[in-house]
């Protein structure tokens, strides 16, 4: 270390005084090292365990990641990296490589249909068991309860005989045994000359044990095959339903159809009837998302729609909070205003409560026949608005709400704003007869238009994607009576994405994705004029 | 500012003081009402804005006790709220120990350190700001599905996932950090590294110390960040008793099942101590911003 050579050489001019620093640091050298050698060893070990559970290219990754922070610790080169490093993994990690994947997965036709990936598939079909023998291999169960105490506590020792009985009427029975929680096993029977005594347990009580059943594997005496649950009270021999073929398709034991994937759809077809088969699987569609958004009839009217809904409701918070917020801005700025400390911060309140908590608050006093703001108003005036119903008065709504949300920020900045205008442009506007228009329109307002454009720009990007707002208050609703997805009049693009992930019956993650990825193009236009902005004003300040 | 004062001085200032507590009446309603609500009997507007019986039925629900009512039946706490605080509290006490460190060593590099990319990675930071976690919630979840099923409490429904998640949020607290940094003379780490002090322990015995402040800021900010954070824990958590407040506290208000005073009382209950927490950290944060926004 070049540091520690320099500081050597200081050591030595300096004299003793400072060995003890240096003994020191010897100390926590090794100490450090060691740290270091039992994480690299610990990051080895974890890369080797994900390899042997067969994720190659994960293990890959891991071992690029185990090299690169190495490196990072032991070379002097990359000093600085030693402090960036955690910060900067963790934002790639988890800000950009989700935003990649979104990306990427707009590209695909992820969603509850096509959940897994295709080797995912592929291991559920194989999966996959029938009962070879029919009907008559069938054997029937029955549980007969050992009745141990009849305290309603001690169900978790309950001990069952379990019994079969197949179609010939040849019946064959375990030793008695603890259901609950029993873990996999294979249960020998012996054969059976008649039932145990005492009632056999209800289909309730079968039903409760069903979980265990399924883990059981029943053999019987002269029997080589296993016999395993097939249905609520059946147990019989089951065999995989679909064998592997050389080119990757799957025959079908049962009734000799051919499956094969099809790359295109995401689905295994039948080769048959030409049929998809669930489940499907992940695949790469190009543009087929975005194609629908934007050419389909059924989701473009709706995304239009959307869309412009999500401008004009950005767009008027800004202007309404900035309005609100300049003029107390301005009336708190006055030397004449008694008791300003109070006014602040009580003004400050509707920022400083979470907002999860006040946009519930209104959701409860806008309500439409508990609410106590119509409560109110059909005392004053004998009205009832509908707020949540009807599409117009709930884009009212969520603007009040916003607004009152956002005003105590356009304030607070505007105060700062304000006060940094040198004071003896007012008086020369005083001096020469200007009044309390003309100090607004031709000093105040133009000297903070500059800087606080930037912050009102932000302050768009931010509402344009305010999700929290919108999801907790209307939650999108009153839905398009004519629209097939679910889209509502005051959804914005965000909770429109979140409906069609994560609310739709489709989950359709794809298309989610899709839109997206729309968003994320349309904020970085707008961050990237927030940013030219912003260095705009930070060259004339110099 | 210079004061030209008129006759119409004193007409002025009490137009003024009459327009401020006119607009904070109106402003300050939801939060009167609220408490209002939280002490009336039932879960329905009973005609009137203030209480005629007092009754503290939902404060005793919202602090887990059940009550008896009037007809002697015994009401359980429809929610577990003081879980659903707790469950809040230990995911943003971690999520903000976990991103301070994070971000008080990136913006160390940043601010005293020179290397290459500097200038890059600081906008790079200060674009990220613009795009919010919602926008990526599908491959959260999708991410988060897939650890789970090696890690399960890294996994879906895992208060771990959340923390995660939330820990690559620094880029702002970075900007922070670094703003304040900028204020301190490099002078005495200077004096330090002469004194031969490496340069961690410069940043660790020397800077750490005065930036003091600004730590238990951002520390503030991310914990409140985290608690009131509602798309990606809307997401990841999905059983009752694993909600935070904010996932949670939505479950009062549903058409079907309107719990209109246990809210108003959870609501107070968990409302109040995040408020006054928030109102101590604002007076920094503005500061903090605009002083590391300027500079490069």
């Amino acid at each position: 270390m070049t540091m520690d050579v320099a500081l050597r050489t200081v050591d030595n001019q300096v004299g003793l005084s400072r060995k003890n620093i240096s003994m020191q640091r010897f100390n926590s050298r090794y100490v450090w090292f060691a740290f270091g050698a039992l994480t690299f060893l610990a990051g080895l070990w974890l890369i080797l365990a994900i390899y042997r559970i067969g994720h190659p290219f994960y293990a890959l990754g891991g071992l690029v990641l185990l090299g690169a922070s190495t490196w990072v610790f032991t070379s002097e080169r990359a000093y600085a990296w030693r402090y960036l490093y955690p910060g900067v993994a963790a934002v790639l990690v988890f800000v950009l490589f989700p935003a990649l994947y979104t990306i990427g997965s707009g590209f695909t036709n992820y969603s509850s249909t096509n959940l897994l990936s295709f080797q995912r598939a592929t291991s559920y079909f194989l999966d996959q068991k029938y009962s070879a023998s029919g009907d008559e291999g069938q054997l029937t169960l029955s549980l007969y309860p050992l009745l141990v105490s009849t305290d309603k506590r001690d169900r978790a020792n309950e001990r069952y005989i379990v019994y079969v009985e197949n179609a010939q009427g040849k019946a064959w029975q375990s030793e008695p045994m603890v259901l609950r929680g029993a873990d996999a096993s294979t249960l020998k029977l012996k054969p059976a000359e008649h039932a145990p005594s005492g009632d056999k347990a209800g289909l309730k009580d079968v039903i409760a044990h069903q979980a265990t059943l399924k883990t059981l594997a029943l053999k019987l005496p002269d029997d080589a095959d296993e016999f395993r649950l097939s249905g609520l009270t059946k147990f019989a021999k089951m065999e995989p339903l679909y064998k592997q073929n050389a080119d990757g398709s799957l025959t079908n034991a049962q009734n000799h159809d051919v499956l094969k994937p099809d790359f295109k759809t995401g689905f295994y077809t039948s080769l048959a009837s030409g049929e998809k088969v669930a489940p499907g699987f992940k695949v790469n569609i190009g543009f087929g998302n975005f194609e629908r958004l934007f050419s389909s009839h059924e989701f473009r009217g709706p995304l239009v729609k959307i869309f412009i809904w999500t401008v004009v409701f950005a767009f008027l918070t800004v202007v309404f909070c900035f309005v609100v917020g300049f003029t107390l801005a301005s009336i708190l700025n006055w030397e004449g205003l008694k008791f300003k400390a109070v006014y602040r911060v009580l003004l400050f309140l509707p920022y400083a409560v979470p907002g999860f908590i006040s946009i519930l608050i209104f959701r409860g006093l806008f309500n439409e026949n508990f609410g106590e703001i119509n409560l109110v108003l059909n005392q004053l005036f004998g009205l009832k608005p509908q707020w949540f119903s009807d599409p117009l008065l709930a884009k009212i709504m969520l603007l009040l709400v916003n607004t009152w949300l956002g005003y105590p920020y356009m304030m607070l900045l505007c105060m700062g704003l304000i006060k940094s205008i040198p004071s003896d442009l007012y008086e020369v506007s005083a001096i020469n007869g200007g009044g309390v228009w003309t100090n607004l329109t031709q000093i105040t307002l133009p000297l903070i238009m500059k800087p606080i454009m930037p912050l009102l720009i932000a302050s768009f990007a931010f509402n344009f994607n305010n999700f929290v707002l919108i999801s907790l208050l209307t939650g999108g609703l009153p839905d398009f009576t004519d629209s097939i997805a679910p889209a509502g009049s005051t959804d914005i693009l965000v909770s429109y994405t979140y409906r069609v992930a994560f609310q739709d019956s489709g989950q359709n993650f794809g298309l989610a994705a899709a839109i997206s990825t729309v968003i994320f193009a349309l904020v970085a236009i707008l961050s990237i004029i927030n940013l030219k902005l912003t260095r705009v004003n930070a060259q004339e300040k110099r | 500012m210079s004061m030209v004062l008129d006759k119409s001085h004193g007409t002025k200032v009490l137009l003024a003081h009459a327009g401020l507590i006119a607009f904070l009446v109106l402003t300050l309603f939801p939060f009167l009402m609220i408490v209002s609500i939280s002490l009336r009997a039932g879960n329905f507007a009973a005609g009137s804005l203030i209480p005629e019986h007092f009754s503290l039925e939902h404060w005793k629900l919202a602090l887990g006790m059940g009550y008896m009512d009037d007809s002697g039946r015994w009401i359980d706490p429809p929610f577990p709220v003081l879980r659903w605080l707790w469950n809040s509290i230990k995911v943003a006490g971690i999520t903000a120990a976990v991103v301070l460190l994070l971000s008080t060593t990136c913006a160390y590099a940043f601010a005293r350190l020179r290397f290459k990319g500097r200038q890059l990675g600081l906008n790079a930071l200060f674009l990220m700001q613009m795009f919010p976690a919602v926008l990526s919630l599908i491959a959260i979840y999708a991410i988060f599905d897939q650890i789970g099923s090696y890690v399960p409490w890294l996994g879906i429904d895992s208060h771990g996932s959340l923390v995660l998640a939330y820990a690559g949020g620094i880029a702002m607290h970075i900007w922070t950090i670094k703003g304040y940094f900028d204020t301190v003379p490099v002078e005495i780490e200077e004096a330090a590294r002469v004194d031969g002090a490496t340069h961690f322990q410069a940043f660790r015995y020397v800077l750490l110390p005065m930036a003091a402040p600004i730590l238990v800021v951002v520390f503030l900010l991310a914990f409140i960040g985290a608690i009131i954070e509602y798309p990606v824990a809307s997401v990841l958590l999905h059983q009752e008793q694993n909600l935070t407040l904010a996932v949670g506290s939505k479950l009062y208000l549903y058409t079907q099942n309107y719990l209109w005073g246990d809210f108003a009382a959870a609501a107070i209950l968990s409302g109040l101590p995040i408020t006054v927490v928030f109102l101590f950290a604002q007076r920094f944060m503005l500061s903090g911003l605009t002083s590391g926004g300027v500079k490069g």
